[in-house]
């Protein structure tokens, strides 16, 4: 510590704690510690808070799974299956998305050339930077009913009437799909590119076939990219917030919906926090799976 | 047809296809903007119109939620830079011991679903409020200063990156030759590493703004009564029916592609440098030991 304080002067040194004590202190571990706690309080007015009624409760919890002591349900079915569909949904996404983005990460770190690979990456980076809302509105105009697809397929013959691809959730895995390519496509980008082209050639020349050279030699190479990639794509799909708001059916929720009402038109504050840990937990063992599933350090993934 | 060039056409069509994938939606999202009905839609085309722009500037609600993004994204450059500058020179110094823990600390609100920090720093900062039984108009309350802080906290992490990248290539014999002369510590940041970081310095200020401006996640939670473009955007979207939303994504991607653009090429030209100091680098080290492996002869 004095070797800090040596090597650094007082000032900056005062500046380097300050800063970092207040964004790990003040701004990531106090508040994420207090809504775990929070989420096991009542909802109480604020002139009661810290009062004898403020005391730990289960209730939160205990909503989520059994629904309210009043209902005729003996479990929650509505959020319970909200939450299992935003669960199955998100891995859906994040297969897909890993079959679509495999086969271009491996052309431009092993097969493209240069300049070539550069500009590739170029676009690849482009309309990742356009504002997530209006990319989701793009997929609007694209899959509404009176939209792009459904015209054109109509107006081809193929359909005799347009398809409600909002209410198929069509658009919102279309969306979820592609708002989070690029944060498949680096990961297993980085990870093939290291990947020694030789090795390749010493298996195909050995008589392997394509699809054993990319199941024994670059997939077991790039499990790093590939689990980063998926727990990126997985999680940001379980939180996603918007795109489930634009492109989502009337009839079918995003658990962070649920979420957001109980913040908005709810009112239940201490619920909504208790619903935030949940969908947390849930990303925490997804990672935590993934890291088995490949043998991966965290390390690895967080790169 | 042989087998190889028939793969190499299939593979063709699949690039074309995932990059037509890719820019398909925003090249009918810009198409919508320019069309003459009453609707945002691309088919039928009904003729080229440019009435829809200028309906953008007349919305009041609109042109507000502008100036509180800009003032947000302001406020976001000016509390992450300094945060994640501190943070990539406290990594280069910190133990070797306590850097996994330290870096698995400060990423981790960059792997954390974005709602699940607007939710912390709402709740957090509500209940400081409370505790020091601050005005309902105080900061504590703040939609702005409420998501100037929760996007604060993820985009310090990306700022902090941005650092850590160009810190890696810092000479620490300068500074210390510096020390040797009687400079000071305050100069050696000021007169050395400051300028030493300038071009990470800007790209982090771009990052920084360019993520604050369009983060929805975060600061639906966070801004309460007030807005932001993004906010008043998701609502307007959500009823989905006015073309001059589509126009409005076009400036709004007209002005982001011209900065990410920017951003992009000097980030690049960063790159190129310090490969091209790496091999300058590794030149002279080869040099250097050249000598010494061939035995006089």
């Amino acid at each position: 510590m004095t070797g800090f304080f040596q090597r650094n002067g007082l000032v900056i040194s005062a500046y380097l704690i300050g800063a970092v004590t207040l964004w790990v202190a003040v701004m990531i571990v106090l508040p994420q510690l207090y809504m775990l706690d929070f989420s096991f309080r009542h909802n109480l007015p604020p002139a009661k808070i810290g009062g004898p009624e403020d005391v730990y409760t289960l209730d939160n919890y205990r909503y989520l799974v059994f629904g309210s002591p009043t209902s005729p349900d003996p479990f929650n079915y509505l959020h319970l299956q909200v939450f299992l569909r935003t669960i199955i949904a998100s891995v859906f996404v994040t297969l897909l998305n890993f079959a679509l983005c495999y086969p271009i990460a491996y052309y431009i770190a092993q097969v493209a050339r240069g300049g070539y690979a550069r500009s590739m990456i170029l676009l690849l980076i482009l309309p990742f930077w356009v504002n997530e809302i209006l990319r989701a509105f793009a997929f609007r105009i694209l899959f509404g009913t009176s939209g792009v697809i459904n015209t054109w397929l109509v107006a081809l013959g193929i359909l005799d009437q347009p398809i409600d691809f909002m209410r198929a959730d069509v658009a919102l895995y279309a969306g979820l799909t592609y708002a989070y390519i690029l944060l498949m496509v680096f990961p297993l980008y980085n990870a093939i590119e290291s990947l020694d082209h030789n090795q390749i050639e010493a298996a195909r020349d050995l008589g392997s076939p394509w699809w054993r050279i990319h199941w024994r030699v670059v997939m077991p190479h790039a499990k790093p990219g590939i689990a980063s990639g998926c727990t990126l794509v997985f999680m940001l799909s379980a939180g996603a917030l918007a795109a489930p708001e634009i492109l989502g059916g009337p009839s079918s929720l995003w658990f962070t919906q649920i979420i957001y009402r109980w913040f908005n038109t709810g009112g239940n504050w201490p619920q909504g926090a208790a619903y935030a840990i949940v969908l947390l937990l849930a990303c925490i063992v997804f990672v935590l799976a993934v890291m088995r599933v490949f043998k991966v350090s965290l390390g690895e993934i967080a790169r | 047809m042989s087998a190889r060039s028939l793969t190499r056409l299939m593979v063709a069509f699949y690039i074309l296809l995932f990059f037509g994938f890719l820019f398909a939606p925003l090249i009918m999202m810009g198409a919508a903007a320019f069309n003459d009905v009453n609707f945002p839609q691309v088919v039928p085309w009904e003729g080229f119109t440019l009435r829809w722009f200028p309906a953008l500037f007349s919305d009041a609600l609109m042109m507000e939620g502008f100036r509180n993004s800009i003032w947000i994204g302001i406020g976001v450059v000016c509390l992450s830079v300094p945060i994640g500058l501190a943070a990539a020179i406290v990594m280069t110094q910190v133990h070797r011991k306590l850097q996994a823990i330290y870096y698995t600390v400060v990423v981790s609100p960059v792997l954390m679903p974005g709602v699940i920090l607007g939710i912390s720093t709402l709740v957090f900062w509500d209940r400081l409020g409370t505790v020091m039984d601050a005005d309902y108009e105080s900061f504590y309350y703040s939609g702005m200063f409420l998501t100037i802080v929760g996007q604060s906290t993820f985009i310090s992490a990306y700022t902090m990156l941005v650092f850590l990248a160009r810190l890696q290539r810092f000479d620490r014999t300068q500074e210390e030759a510096a020390l040797d002369l009687g400079a000071t510590h305050v100069q050696v940041f000021w007169k050395i590493l400051v300028p030493f970081l300038r071009p990470a310095i800007f790209s982090a200020m771009g990052l920084a703004f360019l993520t604050s401006f369009e983060n929805y996640n975060t600061t639906v939670f966070t801004i309460q009564a007030e807005s932001t473009l993004t906010t008043v955007l998701a609502g307007k979207v959500r009823m989905g029916t006015q073309p001059d939303l589509a126009a409005l994504a076009v400036l709004i991607i007209g002005v982001t592609l011209v900065g990410a653009i920017a951003i992009e090429v000097a980030q690049r030209r960063e790159q190129r440098r310090s490969y091209a100091a790496q091999a300058a680098a590794a030149r002279a080290e080869r040099a250097a030991r050249a000598p010494a492996a061939q035995p006089a002869q």
